[in-house]
């Protein structure tokens, strides 16, 4: 609560009008102090950087040190397609050049190196983690460094593939309140690891359970299995993805209808991502991360799916105590 | 293929606002060549913090072109042409629709979006049509003859107050906000000419009203400070002492108090004023602000009723002494300081007397200004949105249409939750041929009050004609110069007593030129009317836009919008939008006469899509039900 009693400025008060609106002063506040890291700056983080930008974070540090090329912009807004401008120049540092001018309130930065050579001491340097287009085992690693802090540091994996997008959560702890008509509520949800999330035995899940989780599932064991980097295959891997699915399914006793060789199908053929889901999956990002720094709203728990295809956006519960 | 289908396509956005900013973007990210977009707009501070292309810099230019020019920053070889225009001017007629395969409404306003709709159907061009207010959002796909029309279904009724309860009986801050700023402000700032009934219940009891009028009226060489006084003590105390004798009204309501400003101001009576203003400059009038003058900063903050009082006081003073040429034909406008300050002021004091808790200048002005809640995040997912269903559009893809609500708690697992679009409604004045009713007093109503109530304020009609069977009786817009003088002749005629009269009975042919819209409508004469629930002396039938407002749950009178009844909240400034519960059952209440109406009550429950296999759907007409398997 440290600092919570000092005031917006007359120039946050008119910035922020609208939303100030809908969540209120105290938490314009807070949203003010919170540093966010990011990893992987590709379309949808993109949006979801806007949006928190907007919102008026402290501060937003950027990773990803690969090299710009035509891939990069296909659906990232924040990089200029010019080869004189980006030519050269990381990812990370095109995406804080521009996001700098969205908001002269919010610290922008970059930080060199791989998401895996940070220890636990730079994770706690932020409230919020978000990595995106990397490796499983990275993601669980950086999953990990960030639950050894004392403090809270939420935590967020997304991707998109083709027309889907994928968001998991971990407020590890996560204790708030709301409002239920005149008396106020306590609530208190308990978050699994992305580590003893995927432990969960696919045949304890509920038999409506997304089909997208578990063909992400697939591909992201792929991917690690033949040493590829995230979102590196093709539509020459489908017959290899489809044996793992069998193979997949058969351990876990799932009925393989459950994991429609259609959707893998879609989703090893286009790797780029499909700009209006990236704009979906980082909006509904930032309303999530919005949440768990001001401590107004329903966190959602621990899972989120999109599909263009059926145009749902559904929460999933995956935790080894569906409770 | 749908690149194809894209990079072919002509679009029209309508709206470069909140969610038009969000939209171009993703319009261009997703391969989009040729985009035009209206927005008479400009660039406001507070519109900052969510339509991302625009910068501080940016403030008071169109918003069309600074739009157009940061997206070509990132896609520099699409068209993107810009209009800072207003939708419903001429130039934008069914011809100028024809060009386009689909049209994008970003609108912010009910009236707009009637319009556009109107065009839509005539030039049998698709509307992908959205809204957005805080976490909530909807997006729905309106197709000539196979999908409703945007005006298929009722839209919320804006939110109306008895005028007695404004002015007399108020219970509500939102009560006050209303008196503050239609009643007094107009009162005391804006055109003398318009009827007023601030004094019209309140001083039922005694008083002549040439006293009242003598008493608003500031005499040339009146002292500022004490006309100010006198204003204050007349409406917050010898008004609430008059409404007080007449005991009826408090037999079962708290009384007010009668306040003064001696009793308030007591200790400050001595001081000679305009102390304050020689250390307060302002750069230009809309700086003029009552809270700089009197070293007030935070607009967060809750008055004292002693601070109200100074308030208002200084702000009527600042209005007379910097704004004095405004004084005189100034309407409340939510982005004037000086403004808000006076009924926040105001709308305070009131409710002390009253017994009503205060509001801070902030929630004040998000009231009074009607201010729809927004973030930047449901802008993004509804502009995403939008955009898959345009490309089912242009694929002509009509299986897979969907209206899509964006939901702040999650129904059945879903965040974003995707819904059958309803077919038609056969009764719908607007896509349909069927006609209204309108029950009115022939013998008193003129034409003026049929075309200003009914043609204007409920059919939505910009440039309206009006025949009665082959007569013309009016035209707007460009008319012969010998027509004109008929015309306004007739507008002042009762409608018995036109050149060809209109009694019961009579089919009048209402149409707009530039809508390409025609409806008819049958006239029932009537001679009483209910002057608190019939306002207008008219009761239309067959038209569907008055259904009760759901309840805003955290602030009652935010999201509501216009009245006709003179004590009203006008219409919300953005990206406005009617949610409709998707959980419940949607019903046409109000159109009982309707034909084909009681089948939709029985079948238009919305229909989630599932993706169980085996899902049974309803079809949204009447043969019933059919097995649909969706993949
Ligand atoms: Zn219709």
């Amino acid at each position: 609560m440290d600092g919570d009693g000092e005031e917006l400025t007359a120039q946050e008060t008119a910035l922020y009008d609208r939303q100030i609106r809908v969540w209120g002063a105290d938490a314009q506040r807070r949203l003010s102090k919170a540093h966010v890291l990011v990893y992987g700056m590709k379309g949808t983080i993109a949006e979801f950087c806007k949006n928190i930008v907007l919102a008026g974070v402290g501060s937003l540090t950027l990773i990803d040190d690969r090299i710009a090329s035509e891939e990069a912009f296909s659906s990232n807004f924040l990089i200029p397609p010019d080869e004189n401008v980006y030519g050269g120049k990381t990812l990370a540092q095109l995406c804080c050049d521009s996001l700098k001018d969205f908001n002269p309130m919010v610290r922008v930065s970059v930080q060199k190196g791989d998401l895996s050579s940070f220890d636990v001491e730079f994770f706690n340097n932020f409230d919020v983690v978000v990595v995106s287009s990397c490796s499983l085992p990275a993601k669980k690693l950086a999953n990990e460094k960030c639950r050894k802090i004392s403090k809270r540091v939420a935590f967020y994996t997304v991707d998109c593939r083709d027309s889907c997008g994928e968001i998991f959560v971990d407020l590890q702890d996560y204790k708030y309140s709301k409002k239920k008509l005149e008396e106020t509520i306590e609530c208190h949800l308990r978050y699994p690891s992305f580590e003893e999330a995927l432990s969960v035995p696919w045949k304890e899940l509920p038999r409506k359970t997304s089909k997208l989780y578990f063909a992400m599932r697939v591909i992201e064991k792929f991917e690690e299995a033949e040493g590829r980097s995230a979102g590196e295959v093709s539509v020459a891997d489908l017959p290899g993805v489809l044996k793992l699915k069998k193979e997949l399914c058969a351990v876990q006793s799932l009925n393989e209808s459950h994991v429609p060789d259609t959707l893998l199908e879609r989703l090893v053929t286009s790797t780029l991502e499909f700009p209006p889901v990236c704009a979906i999956i980082g909006g509904i990002l930032g309303q999530e991360v919005i949440k768990a720094i001001s401590g107004k709203g329903d966190p959602l728990k621990n899972f989120f799916f999109f599909d263009a295809f059926d145009g749902k956006g559904i929460i999933e519960n995956i935790s080894n105590s569906n409770a | 293929m749908a690149s194809e289908a894209i990079k072919g396509a002509k679009v029209l956005m309508v709206g470069a606002g909140g969610i038009g900013c969000e939209l171009l973007k993703t319009l261009a990210l997703s391969g989009f060549r040729d985009i035009h977009i209206i927005d008479m707009d400009t660039i406001e501070v507070s519109n900052l913090n969510r339509q991302f292309l625009f910068r501080q810099s940016h403030v008071g230019q169109s918003k069309a072109k600074v739009a157009r020019d940061a997206v070509l920053k990132f896609r520099p070889h699409i068209n993107i042409k810009p209009y800072h225009a207003n939708v419903k001017d001429p130039e934008f007629n069914v011809d100028f629709f024809k060009q386009f395969n689909v049209v994008l409404n970003g609108l912010d306003n009910l009236d707009a979006r009637r319009h556009v709709n109107r065009l839509c159907l005539a030039a049998d061009v698709p509307l992908v049509e959205s809204g957005t207010t805080g976490f909530l959002g909807q997006v729905t796909v309106h197709v000539k003859g196979k999908t409703e029309c945007y005006e298929c279904q009722p839209k919320p009724a804006p939110k109306t107050y008895p005028v007695c309860t404004i002015t007399s009986t108020p219970s509500k801050f939102v009560h006050c906000i209303v008196w503050a700023k239609d009643l007094l402000f107009a009162k005391l700032f804006g055109d003398k000419n318009q009827d007023n009934d601030l004094n019209v219940r309140s001083s039922d009891a005694a008083s002549s009203s040439e006293n009242v009028e003598d008493v608003f009226v500031r005499r040339n060489d009146e002292d500022i400070e004490q006309y100010g006084k006198k204003i204050f003590d007349h409406v917050f105390g010898y008004n609430i002492e008059l409404a007080l004798s007449n005991e009826e009204t408090w037999k079962n309501r708290n009384r007010p108090k009668p306040i003064y400003s001696k009793d308030i101001l007591s200790d400050e009576l001595a001081q000679p004023n305009g102390n304050v203003d020689k250390k307060c400059a302002f750069d230009d009038e809309f700086s003029v602000s009552a809270m700089a003058s009197l070293g007030m900063k935070n607009p967060q903050d809750i008055w004292s009723l002693k601070e109200n009082s100074r308030i208002f006081l200084e702000a009527l003073r600042l209005f007379f002494t910097h704004r004095g040429k405004d004084v005189g034909n100034l309407t409340f406008d939510k982005d004037d300081q000086l403004a808000v300050e006076f009924v926040t002021a105001a709308a305070n004091i009131r409710a002390a007397s009253f017994g009503i808790p205060p509001y801070s200048l902030f929630e004040a002005k998000g009231i009074a200004g009607n201010i729809v809640h927004a973030v930047a995040t449901t802008n993004a997912v509804i502009a995403g949105l939008i955009v898959i269903e345009t490309i089912k559009v242009l694929q002509n893809d009509i299986k897979s249409y969907r209206m899509t609500y964006c939901l702040e708690h999650p129904s059945r697992k879903m965040l974003l939750m995707p819904v059958e679009p309803f077919e038609p409604n056969k009764s719908c004045y607007v896509c349909s041929e069927t006609p209204l009713s309108l029950e009115i007093n022939t013998k008193r109503a003129k034409l003026k009050d049929f075309v200003e109530k009914i043609v204007k304020a409920k059919l939505g009609m910009n440039l309206p004609l009006i025949m009665n069977s082959s007569n013309l009786l009016y035209e707007a817009g460009d008319v012969e110069d010998d027509m004109v003088a008929i015309y306004s002749a007739n507008l002042e005629k009762v409608l018995a007593e036109l050149p060809s009269p209109v009694t019961g009975g009579t089919m009048l042919t209402v149409e707009d030129m530039q809508q390409e819209f025609v409806c008819n409508v049958n006239i029932k004469h009537r001679e009483e009317f209910d002057e608190e629930k019939e306002p207008d002396s008219m009761v239309l039938s067959g038209w569907t836009q008055h259904v009760s407002a759901p309840e805003n749950k955290d602030k009652p009178a935010a999201n509501n919008g216009a009245s006709t009844s003179g004590a009203s909240v006008p219409a919300a400034e953005s990206d406005e939008i009617s949610i409709v519960s998707p959980t419940k059952k949607r019903k046409l209440t109000d159109v009982p006469n309707a034909p084909g109406n009681e089948a939709r009550n029985h079948q238009d429950e919305l229909q989630v899509i599932d993706d169980e296999d085996d899902l049974v759907m309803l079809e949204g007409n009447m043969e019933g039900f059919k097995k649909r398997k969706l993949s």
